[in-house]
């Protein structure tokens, strides 16, 4: 065990087992602070749970204790955070001890060496859940805790009802944005930036020609361009179509012709003592050669067209849509409406990203950052 | 030789770009044509294709504005206009610049930190780089306007909440980056240095630090280029009324389409010069420590 | 010309312009090869021997001379799949399994997926690789994988092999098994074999006839006929005869080449 864990567990164990030697207390949790005789109990409790840390049944205890502790002490704080608005000394310790506990466990699980089995690969889920359910804890608390105004940081609690009470408002602005915007924007961009790269690379002067401006113009504010676009096709979800169908089409198409350049020339004359053709060349070795370079361009553009579309709308909208919603909502300080739109942009992004990265996981899984 | 060799490198992009002019001038008349007729039909003249052409090249707001005309709108808002002057191209270039290089440079080392973080923590490395990498699938900016709003609520107004936009679109890339150029070294060379019975953060500063310095200029190239993008958007919510991002905004409102475009061209000019930056600061760098010819 | 040869080479160059001002790749090379010869062509880095088989397999266009593969030009002979051609890496398609990357040649001459099959398997088993089908390459070792990249040069059926230091990136232990088998093959399909090399025990080993290059400007300093006889085993390099082609190739790279750069 490090030093550094040691001083983890010293200081998560003592807070809790604090709190739990004196559940529901008033005196400790809400007014006035720790006594003598909460800090000597909570000494000698320290030092039997290191001794039973130390136990030859201390393998599997040092491991799960932490995170039982600590999910306890977070029952016992969540409750607290329900029944009181005035929190003592006691309150915030409990809450340090749990911090502290629950990265010890987070720290422990990550210790155990990976193996290629169902095992390791939920508990390398489970550890980033755990850390963001933390995350989401001390959000909670503290925010609930020291009383931060609702306009500039309101609970997970407070955004999660709200968004339960606005589903129907989410979803109208999420087809509107997402389903339209997006995914045709998306679509048309990613499709003709494509396209017009395979067509560039059969001219090797276009291809040195357009690569220097294509690199130059993927790196542009090119989000610039909404109120342009805006001008042109309207104020329905076309205009914010072409904000991301102008955003995508520039990286797909320079990872697309340096994808189209990633064959070897070992493997392309091998093409050619085969007499192969230009179409079969493509198909059979360059086309492959260059996914990895395609879904690269795939998945950063997943982000793009959303960002485009979001905030294309700050430009002009109908009354719908995700980034209309947020400007408006951000202006009549209803920071909560804001929140679960940006709940609904998140879940839709990573969601959006994952199914890309899933589909590049069945197509490039020969790729050697992806074999097993 | 190597003129010939330079020649063959700049000739197609030169080609390129003037065929892209061409067509820009093409595209100029052709959507501005609508508005002009119309305009005749009102005035009732009688016009010919090469007048036509002229006027369409020289409305006050066309659709599309010439390359000549955005030129000249720069020109007259960079040279002709002092650099205190709220009309300034270069003043409002500056704002944005300014909140850019900030958020740039607190990403930057944000990054850095938590990359080393990640590199020596396995805990961290399994808990938080997966937040890393997902919190860029979420579409940030979509949050600036409310970020601007809340932090001019409780009394923060200017530069820094441009520049904290800036700063999450920046960590990103550095932080990625710099967790593969950490772990860059052979493990030949780390075993070297295991030989030597080196600490943590002498392994850190002899050999993990310098071997990471390319994959730190690729990154910062990324960086800094979000990092523009971050200030503009930034610049949009709230009628703010400095930078370049507002110009855009003022421009869409008040249909100044010459304005938008020289704004757009400005931010394009300074995302190139930005990015060069860090490729020479990149080269400079590479031949000192001997990593390139 | 002669009509009996497999590869009929007068009088060929083949100058590489460059920056520096022009490389003498190949510089009046004659060569003749009839059907069966198992051809070794050794020299030093630079001698060309690459590049003089890369002219012969239509990869590099020469500068002056001729050339006839197959009694066709290079070219012909290439879009005739006339040769196999074994690169220095294996050069499998990591997307395609073993037995797919066998069939890739097949497919592109467009054959039916019947015959296909069965020229893989067979050519599979030539390398013995039966049972590897489904495998990827990148889950081969290198060895295994160079076996497939000869299976598939044999599943186009060429008379000629042209192979390419193709064993060049393996360990000493596991080239000796290779060229034994190669050896066999050799035996057993009686194809005409064109391979480079720059290991003097491999060239005797291998080959029925020995070419000697020398580099600046590339050329054919000498052409020695193995007395070997065409069986042999590994034990062979124990004899003197072995031993005195092998000093006559070290002799011959000796004076063809001087030390000094």
């Amino acid at each position: 065990m490090s030093k550094f864990q040691k001083i983890l567990s010293n200081l998560g164990l003592a807070g809790v087992f604090l709190a739990i030697l004196f559940p529901g207390n008033d005196m400790f949790l809400q007014r006035g602070s720790v006594d003598w005789m909460v800090l000597v109990s909570g000494v000698i409790l320290m030092m039997v749970g290191f001794a039973i840390v130390k136990s030859p049944a201390g393998k599997f205890l040092t491991l799960w204790l932490p995170g039982i502790v600590s999910f306890y002490a977070v029952t016992i704080i969540l409750a607290e955070l329900d029944k009181s608005t005035d929190f003592r000394s006691g309150f915030w310790l409990l809450l340090l001890g749990a911090w502290l506990l629950g990265w010890l466990f987070v720290e422990r699980l990550s210790a155990i060496a990976d193996t290629p089995d169902i095992v390791s690969l939920v508990r390398n889920i489970a550890i980033p859940v755990i850390f963001g359910l933390w995350l989401l804890l001390g959000w909670e608390v503290v925010v609930r805790g020291f009383d931060v105004p609702q306009v500039l940081l309101p609970p997970p609690s407070m955004i999660a009802a709200r968004f339960a009470a606005s589903t129907s408002i989410l979803w109208a602005d999420f087809k509107q944005t997402f389903l339209q915007a997006v995914l045709i924007g998306y679509f048309l961009g990613c499709g003709s930036g494509f396209l017009i790269a395979i067509v560039i690379d059969r001219s090797p002067f276009l291809r040195r020609g357009l690569l220097p401006i294509g690199n130059l113009v993927s790196a542009l504010p090119i989000i610039g361009v909404a109120p342009i676009m805006v001008m042109w096709f309207g104020f329905d979800w076309q205009s914010k179509a072409a904000v991301v169908v102008v955003m995508t089409f520039f990286p797909m198409l320079v990872n697309t012709l340096a994808g189209l350049s990633a064959a070897s020339n070992m493997q392309l004359d091998l093409m050619k003592t085969y007499g192969a053709n230009y179409r079969q060349t493509l198909f059979k070795l360059r086309l492959p050669e260059a996914l990895p370079f395609i879904f690269n361009a795939l998945k950063i553009n997943s982000t793009l067209a959303l960002i485009g579309a979001i905030v294309a709308e700050f430009f002009g909208t109908p009354i719908v849509g995700m980034g209309f919603r947020i400007s408006t909502e951000v202006g009549r300080m209803n920071v909560d409406m804001v929140w679960a739109e940006i709940a609904v942009a998140a879940v839709a992004g990573s969601a959006f990203y994952g199914v890309i990265a899933l589909i590049e996981r069945r197509l490039t899984f020969w790729h050697p950052s992806l074999r097993a | 030789m190597k003129i010939k060799a330079v020649a063959s490198k700049i000739g197609p992009v030169v080609i390129v770009v003037a065929a892209i002019v061409a067509l820009w001038y093409v595209g100029a008349v052709i959507m501005n044509t609508p508005w002009q007729k119309d305009m005749y039909q009102r005035a009732k003249v009688e016009w010919t294709t090469s007048q036509l052409i002229r006027d369409t090249l020289a409305q006050k707001r066309p659709v599309l504005p010439a390359p000549h005309q955005v030129l000249e709108e720069i020109y007259k808002t960079t040279v002709l206009k002092k650099i205190t002057s709220k009309r300034s191209l270069i003043y409002h270039a500056w704002v944005t610049l300014s909140s850019t290089m900030l958020g740039f440079i607190i990403g930057t080392i944000l990054g850095i930190v938590l990359a080393i973080g990640i590199v020596h923590n396995r805990a961290l490395d399994k808990s938080l780089m997966p937040w890393v990498v997902s919190s860029q699938t979420i579409p940030i900016l979509a949050i600036a306007p409310m970020i601007i709003v809340v932090l001019n609520a409780v009394g923060i107004q200017g530069l820094l909440p441009k520049a904290f936009i800036s700063t999450y679109l920046s960590f990103f890339p550095v932080t990625v980056g710099m967790v593969k150029g950490l772990r860059s070294p052979e493990l030949s060379h780390l075993d070297l240095m295991r030989t030597y019975s080196a600490s943590q953060w002498q392994v850190l500063w002899k050999l993990r630090w310098p071997s990471s310095v390319p994959y730190l200029f690729t990154s910062m190239k990324i960086a800094i280029a979000a990092a523009l993008v971050g200030a503009i958007v930034g610049e949009l919510p709230t009628g703010a009324v400095e930078g370049l991002g507002a110009r855009l905004l003022a421009g869409s409102y008040y249909g100044q389409t010459i304005q938008i475009w020289s704004a757009l061209f400005m931010a394009a000019f300074m995302a190139g010069s930005l990015v060069a930056l860090v490729g020479f600061a990149n080269t400079y760098v590479l031949k000192r420590m001997g990593m390139a010819t | 010309m002669d009509d009996t040869s497999v590869i009929d080479i007068n009088d060929l160059s083949l100058t590489f312009k460059t920056g520096d001002g022009d490389v003498h790749a190949l510089s009046n090379i004659d060569l003749d090869v009839k059907p069966g010869e198992f051809v070794s062509l050794i020299g030093p880095s630079g001698c060309g021997k690459t590049t003089l088989l890369r002219t012969i397999a239509d990869l590099e266009q020469p500068t002056a001379g001729d050339i006839s593969v197959n009694g066709m030009s290079p070219h012909a002979a290439r879009m005739s799949r006339a040769y196999g051609y074994v690169f220095q890496a294996a050069a499998l398609y990591p997307w395609r399994t073993i037995a797919r990357n066998v069939s890739l040649p097949l497919e592109i001459m467009g054959l039916d997926a019947a015959t296909r099959q069965k020229r893989v398997a067979e050519n599979l088993q030539l390398v013995n690789l039966e049972g590897f089908e489904k495998k990827f390459p990148w889950q081969l070792s290198g060895g295994m994988q160079q076996r497939a990249s000869i299976a598939r040069a044999l599943a186009v059926e060429p008379d000629l092999l042209l192979m390419d230091e193709p064993f060049g990136a393996l360990d000493e232990i596991v080239r000796d098994h290779l060229n034994e088998q190669l050896l066999k093959l050799w035996a057993k399909t009686n194809k005409t074999i064109i391979f480079v090399t720059h290991s003097i025990p491999e060239a005797v080993y291998l080959s029925s006839k020995i070419v000697v290059m020398s580099p600046r400007p590339g050329r054919i300093h000498e052409i020695i006929d193995s007395s070997l006889p065409r069986d042999r085993t590994l034990d062979i390099r124990e004899t003197t005869e072995f031993h005195e082609i092998a000093h006559r190739v070290r002799e011959g790279l000796r004076q063809g080449h001087s030390y000094e750069d």
